[in-house]
Protein backbone atom coordinates (compact mmCIF):
# COMPACT_ATOMS: atom_id res chain seq x y z
CA UNK A 1 0.00 0.00 0.00
CA UNK A 2 2.84 2.49 0.82
CA UNK A 3 4.86 1.47 -2.21
CA UNK A 4 1.82 1.72 -4.32
CA UNK A 5 1.55 5.86 -2.75
CA UNK A 6 5.28 5.78 -3.03
CA UNK A 7 5.74 4.44 -6.54
CA UNK A 8 2.42 5.77 -7.99
CA UNK A 9 2.15 3.70 -11.31
CA UNK A 10 5.83 4.78 -11.92
CA UNK A 11 5.11 8.32 -11.99
CA UNK A 12 6.63 8.99 -8.08
CA UNK A 13 10.09 9.71 -9.79
CA UNK A 14 8.38 13.14 -10.87
CA UNK A 15 5.63 14.12 -8.40
CA UNK A 16 7.68 14.10 -5.04
CA UNK A 17 10.61 15.62 -6.26
CA UNK A 18 8.29 18.49 -7.70
CA UNK A 19 6.35 18.47 -4.47
CA UNK A 20 9.60 18.19 -2.16
CA UNK A 21 11.07 21.06 -4.23
CA UNK A 22 8.05 23.39 -4.18
CA UNK A 23 8.18 22.57 -0.28
CA UNK A 24 12.23 23.18 0.62
CA UNK A 25 11.48 26.13 -1.55
CA UNK A 26 9.20 27.84 0.66
CA UNK A 27 11.02 26.64 3.78
CA UNK A 28 14.02 28.24 2.46
CA UNK A 29 12.67 31.65 1.69
CA UNK A 30 10.55 31.50 4.61
CA UNK A 31 14.12 30.81 6.72
CA UNK A 32 15.71 33.53 4.90
CA UNK A 33 13.34 36.27 5.10
CA UNK A 34 13.09 35.70 8.67
CA UNK A 35 16.71 35.88 9.15
CA UNK A 36 16.93 39.02 7.48
CA UNK A 37 13.90 40.18 9.98
CA UNK A 38 15.28 39.28 13.02
CA UNK A 39 18.23 40.83 11.82
CA UNK A 40 17.20 44.39 11.01
CA UNK A 41 15.26 44.16 14.55
CA UNK A 42 18.40 43.31 16.32
CA UNK A 43 20.36 45.93 14.66
CA UNK A 44 17.39 48.20 15.73
CA UNK A 45 17.67 47.32 19.06
CA UNK A 46 21.29 47.84 19.59
CA UNK A 47 21.03 51.41 17.77
CA UNK A 48 18.12 52.30 20.16
CA UNK A 49 20.15 51.23 23.15
CA UNK A 50 23.18 53.13 22.44
CA UNK A 51 21.06 56.88 22.24
CA UNK A 52 21.66 59.66 24.36
CA UNK A 53 18.65 61.34 26.23
CA UNK A 54 18.15 64.08 23.81
CA UNK A 55 18.10 61.38 20.31
CA UNK A 56 15.75 58.84 22.12
CA UNK A 57 12.95 62.02 22.50
CA UNK A 58 13.16 62.65 19.16
CA UNK A 59 13.26 58.80 17.98
CA UNK A 60 10.54 57.90 20.24
CA UNK A 61 8.16 60.77 19.16
CA UNK A 62 7.96 58.91 15.88
CA UNK A 63 4.83 56.57 15.94
CA UNK A 64 6.82 54.34 13.55
CA UNK A 65 9.28 53.84 15.84
CA UNK A 66 7.54 53.17 18.92
CA UNK A 67 5.66 50.36 17.19
CA UNK A 68 8.72 48.69 15.46
CA UNK A 69 9.88 48.72 19.90
CA UNK A 70 6.52 47.14 21.01
CA UNK A 71 6.69 44.36 18.34
CA UNK A 72 10.02 43.55 18.88
CA UNK A 73 9.58 43.51 22.66
CA UNK A 74 6.27 41.41 22.70
CA UNK A 75 8.30 39.14 19.84
CA UNK A 76 8.85 35.52 21.54
CA UNK A 77 11.79 34.88 19.08
CA UNK B 1 -7.39 56.81 1.20
CA UNK B 2 -3.23 57.71 0.28
CA UNK B 3 -3.01 58.06 3.87
CA UNK B 4 -3.82 54.02 4.92
CA UNK B 5 -0.18 53.54 2.20
CA UNK B 6 1.63 55.59 5.44
CA UNK B 7 4.18 52.91 6.60
CA UNK B 8 3.15 53.82 9.87
CA UNK B 9 -0.45 52.72 9.39
CA UNK B 10 0.66 49.67 7.51
CA UNK B 11 3.31 48.31 9.98
CA UNK B 12 0.53 48.36 12.58
CA UNK B 13 -0.91 45.28 10.82
CA UNK B 14 1.93 44.20 9.30
CA UNK B 15 3.72 43.04 12.65
CA UNK B 16 1.14 41.64 13.90
CA UNK B 17 -0.81 39.32 11.00
CA UNK B 18 2.30 36.92 10.31
CA UNK B 19 1.66 34.65 12.98
CA UNK B 20 -1.79 34.36 12.09
CA UNK B 21 -1.09 33.99 8.41
CA UNK B 22 1.46 31.40 9.28
CA UNK B 23 -0.93 29.39 11.52
CA UNK B 24 -3.25 29.33 8.68
CA UNK B 25 -1.25 28.89 5.97
CA UNK B 26 -0.51 25.75 7.52
CA UNK B 27 -3.64 24.46 7.68
CA UNK B 28 -4.60 24.92 4.66
CA UNK B 29 -1.80 24.14 2.67
CA UNK B 30 -2.01 20.71 4.72
CA UNK B 31 -5.21 20.19 3.43
CA UNK B 32 -4.58 21.57 0.16
CA UNK B 33 -1.48 18.78 0.33
CA UNK B 34 -3.98 15.55 1.32
CA UNK B 35 -5.76 16.27 -1.50
CA UNK B 36 -3.34 16.83 -3.74
CA UNK B 37 -1.05 13.92 -3.64
CA UNK B 38 -3.89 11.10 -2.03
CA UNK B 39 -7.32 12.05 -2.29
CA UNK B 40 -7.51 13.92 -5.83
CA UNK B 41 -8.19 11.04 -8.80
CA UNK B 42 -5.41 10.34 -11.63
CA UNK B 43 -5.65 11.67 -14.59
CA UNK B 44 -7.12 8.93 -17.24
CA UNK B 45 -4.09 9.99 -19.90
CA UNK B 46 -1.64 11.75 -17.20
CA UNK B 47 -1.94 8.98 -14.44
CA UNK B 48 -0.79 10.13 -10.96
CA UNK B 49 1.77 12.52 -12.88
CA UNK B 50 -1.50 15.09 -13.02
CA UNK B 51 -0.64 15.88 -9.39
CA UNK B 52 2.15 18.11 -10.27
CA UNK B 53 -0.40 20.72 -11.38
CA UNK B 54 -1.44 21.36 -7.60
CA UNK B 55 2.23 22.80 -6.99
CA UNK B 56 2.93 24.15 -10.81
CA UNK B 57 -0.45 25.88 -11.48
CA UNK B 58 -0.89 28.28 -8.31
CA UNK B 59 2.95 28.69 -8.48
CA UNK B 60 2.55 30.19 -12.32
CA UNK B 61 -0.60 32.05 -11.45
CA UNK B 62 1.07 33.51 -8.47
CA UNK B 63 4.03 34.93 -9.97
CA UNK B 64 1.83 36.52 -13.47
CA UNK B 65 -0.19 38.09 -10.56
CA UNK B 66 2.55 39.14 -7.96
CA UNK B 67 4.42 41.17 -11.15
CA UNK B 68 0.99 42.73 -12.32
CA UNK B 69 0.93 44.19 -9.17
CA UNK B 70 4.74 45.06 -8.80
CA UNK B 71 3.51 46.82 -12.49
CA UNK B 72 0.17 48.46 -11.15
CA UNK B 73 2.31 49.76 -8.07
CA UNK B 74 5.29 50.96 -10.21
CA UNK B 75 2.91 53.22 -12.12
CA UNK B 76 0.60 54.25 -9.15
CA UNK B 77 4.23 55.57 -7.88
CA UNK B 78 4.55 58.14 -10.99
CA UNK B 79 1.40 59.03 -10.12
CA UNK B 80 1.21 59.72 -7.17
CA UNK B 81 4.70 60.29 -5.79
CA UNK B 82 4.26 57.79 -2.75
CA UNK B 83 7.57 55.95 -2.21
CA UNK B 84 5.74 53.75 -0.29
CA UNK B 85 4.42 52.11 -3.13
CA UNK B 86 7.98 50.88 -4.73
CA UNK B 87 8.76 49.58 -0.94
CA UNK B 88 5.61 47.24 -1.21
CA UNK B 89 6.48 45.81 -4.67
CA UNK B 90 10.12 45.24 -3.55
CA UNK B 91 8.58 43.20 -0.84
CA UNK B 92 6.40 41.12 -3.62
CA UNK B 93 9.50 40.81 -5.67
CA UNK B 94 11.20 37.51 -4.40
CA UNK B 95 8.09 35.95 -3.88
CA UNK B 96 6.85 36.60 -7.05
CA UNK B 97 10.29 35.51 -8.13
CA UNK B 98 10.59 32.33 -6.42
CA UNK B 99 6.85 31.21 -7.47
CA UNK B 100 8.95 31.95 -11.37
CA UNK B 101 11.31 29.38 -10.52
CA UNK B 102 8.78 26.79 -8.71
CA UNK B 103 6.64 27.23 -12.29
CA UNK B 104 9.59 26.60 -14.56
CA UNK B 105 11.27 23.36 -12.39
CA UNK B 106 7.93 21.80 -11.87
CA UNK B 107 6.88 22.63 -15.39
CA UNK B 108 10.06 20.66 -16.42
CA UNK B 109 9.84 18.05 -14.49
CA UNK B 110 6.48 17.38 -15.66
CA UNK B 111 7.32 17.67 -19.10
CA UNK B 112 9.14 14.91 -19.09
CA UNK B 113 6.44 12.26 -18.84
CA UNK B 114 3.99 13.89 -20.51
CA UNK B 115 5.97 15.38 -23.51
CA UNK B 116 9.29 13.21 -23.14
CA UNK B 117 11.58 16.23 -22.31
CA UNK B 118 12.01 18.14 -19.52
CA UNK B 119 12.60 21.59 -22.07
CA UNK B 120 10.85 23.00 -25.20
CA UNK B 121 11.92 26.41 -26.56
CA UNK B 122 7.93 26.82 -26.49
CA UNK B 123 5.91 29.96 -26.34
CA UNK B 124 4.38 28.94 -23.10
CA UNK B 125 7.61 28.32 -21.78
CA UNK B 126 10.32 30.64 -22.96
CA UNK B 127 7.83 33.51 -22.45
CA UNK B 128 7.78 32.08 -18.21
CA UNK B 129 11.59 32.22 -18.14
CA UNK B 130 11.26 35.56 -19.49
CA UNK B 131 9.49 36.56 -16.77
CA UNK B 132 11.57 34.92 -14.16
CA UNK B 133 14.38 36.90 -15.51
CA UNK B 134 12.31 40.64 -15.60
CA UNK B 135 12.19 39.18 -11.94
CA UNK B 136 15.58 38.92 -11.39
CA UNK B 137 16.82 42.16 -12.84
CA UNK B 138 13.95 43.66 -10.49
CA UNK B 139 15.79 42.34 -7.31
CA UNK B 140 19.62 42.92 -8.69
CA UNK B 141 18.66 46.89 -9.30
CA UNK B 142 17.56 46.96 -6.19
CA UNK B 143 20.79 45.76 -4.84
CA UNK B 144 22.96 46.99 -7.65
CA UNK B 145 21.90 50.68 -7.28
CA UNK B 146 22.19 52.86 -3.55
CA UNK B 147 20.50 56.01 -5.36
CA UNK B 148 17.25 55.86 -3.89
CA UNK B 149 15.43 57.89 -6.39
CA UNK B 150 17.74 56.13 -9.00
CA UNK B 151 16.64 52.57 -7.84
CA UNK B 152 13.01 53.24 -7.67
CA UNK B 153 13.00 54.99 -11.35
CA UNK B 154 14.78 51.63 -12.79
CA UNK B 155 13.26 49.20 -11.01
CA UNK B 156 9.65 50.54 -12.12
CA UNK B 157 11.01 50.82 -15.32
CA UNK B 158 12.11 47.30 -15.53
CA UNK B 159 8.25 45.86 -13.94
CA UNK B 160 6.43 48.68 -16.74
CA UNK B 161 8.21 46.38 -19.34
CA UNK B 162 8.52 43.60 -18.07
CA UNK B 163 4.20 43.94 -18.03
CA UNK B 164 4.53 43.72 -22.05
CA UNK B 165 5.10 39.68 -21.19
CA UNK B 166 2.45 39.15 -19.16
CA UNK B 167 -0.42 38.81 -21.86
CA UNK B 168 1.92 36.66 -24.21
CA UNK B 169 2.75 34.33 -21.36
CA UNK B 170 -1.03 34.06 -20.79
CA UNK B 171 -2.01 33.79 -24.62
CA UNK B 172 0.71 32.24 -25.95
CA UNK B 173 -1.12 28.99 -25.78
CA UNK B 174 -3.91 30.60 -28.14
CA UNK B 175 -1.42 32.65 -30.38
CA UNK B 176 0.96 29.74 -31.15
CA UNK B 177 1.15 25.84 -31.68
CA UNK B 178 2.64 24.65 -28.44
CA UNK B 179 3.36 21.89 -26.88
CA UNK B 180 1.71 23.12 -23.50
CA UNK B 181 -1.81 22.92 -23.44
CA UNK B 182 -4.16 25.86 -23.75
CA UNK B 183 -6.45 27.29 -20.21
CA UNK B 184 -8.59 24.41 -18.69
CA UNK B 185 -9.57 26.67 -16.23
CA UNK B 186 -11.58 30.01 -17.12
CA UNK B 187 -13.00 33.13 -15.80
CA UNK B 188 -15.36 34.15 -18.59
CA UNK B 189 -16.60 30.81 -19.82
CA UNK B 190 -16.94 27.41 -18.56
CA UNK B 191 -13.97 25.38 -16.73
CA UNK B 192 -13.20 22.55 -18.85
CA UNK B 193 -11.74 21.02 -15.38
CA UNK B 194 -13.60 18.48 -13.24
CA UNK B 195 -14.76 19.44 -9.54
CA UNK B 196 -12.26 16.68 -8.16
CA UNK B 197 -9.67 18.37 -9.59
CA UNK B 198 -10.67 21.91 -9.42
CA UNK B 199 -11.18 22.06 -5.61
CA UNK B 200 -7.64 20.50 -4.75
CA UNK B 201 -6.14 23.09 -7.01
CA UNK B 202 -8.19 25.79 -5.63
CA UNK B 203 -7.39 24.83 -2.01
CA UNK B 204 -3.22 25.09 -2.97
CA UNK B 205 -4.05 28.06 -4.60
CA UNK B 206 -5.22 29.21 -1.27
CA UNK B 207 -1.96 28.23 0.69
CA UNK B 208 0.41 29.08 -1.91
CA UNK B 209 -1.50 33.33 -1.79
CA UNK B 210 -1.25 32.58 2.09
CA UNK B 211 2.39 31.97 1.47
CA UNK B 212 2.83 35.23 -0.13
CA UNK B 213 0.87 37.18 2.49
CA UNK B 214 3.30 36.08 5.05
CA UNK B 215 6.62 36.32 3.28
CA UNK B 216 5.48 39.61 1.89
CA UNK B 217 4.18 40.94 5.58
CA UNK B 218 7.55 39.52 6.93
CA UNK B 219 9.56 41.52 3.95
CA UNK B 220 7.79 44.87 4.33
CA UNK B 221 8.48 44.65 8.07
CA UNK B 222 12.00 43.94 7.10
CA UNK B 223 12.43 46.83 4.20
CA UNK B 224 10.77 49.34 7.26
CA UNK B 225 12.87 48.91 9.79
CA UNK B 226 16.42 48.98 7.85
CA UNK B 227 14.99 52.19 6.56
CA UNK B 228 14.71 53.37 10.24
CA UNK B 229 18.00 51.78 11.31
CA UNK B 230 19.64 54.12 8.37
CA UNK B 231 17.04 57.27 10.00
CA UNK B 232 18.86 56.16 13.60
CA UNK B 233 22.48 56.46 11.84
CA UNK B 234 21.42 60.07 10.22
CA UNK B 235 20.94 61.03 14.37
Amino acid sequence: MINEIFSMNGYGLYVWPAFIFTLISFASLFLITKLQLLKEKRKFTDKFGSLDSEKLKIVESQQTNRRILEDILSSKI
Amino acid sequence: MLKSFEPNKIFKITSKAPKYVLFLFIIVLSIGLMEALFLSPEDYKQSHSVRIMYVHVPSAWLSLGIFSVITLLSIGMFIFKNKNFSLIAKSLAPIGFLFSIIALVTGAIWGKPTWGTWWAWDARITSMLILALFYLMYLLAWKIFDNQDKVIKITSFIAILGFINIPIIKFSVDWWSTLHQSSSVKILSKTSIHSSMLIPLAIMTAAFTLFSILIFLMKYNTELIKIKNKGLDRL
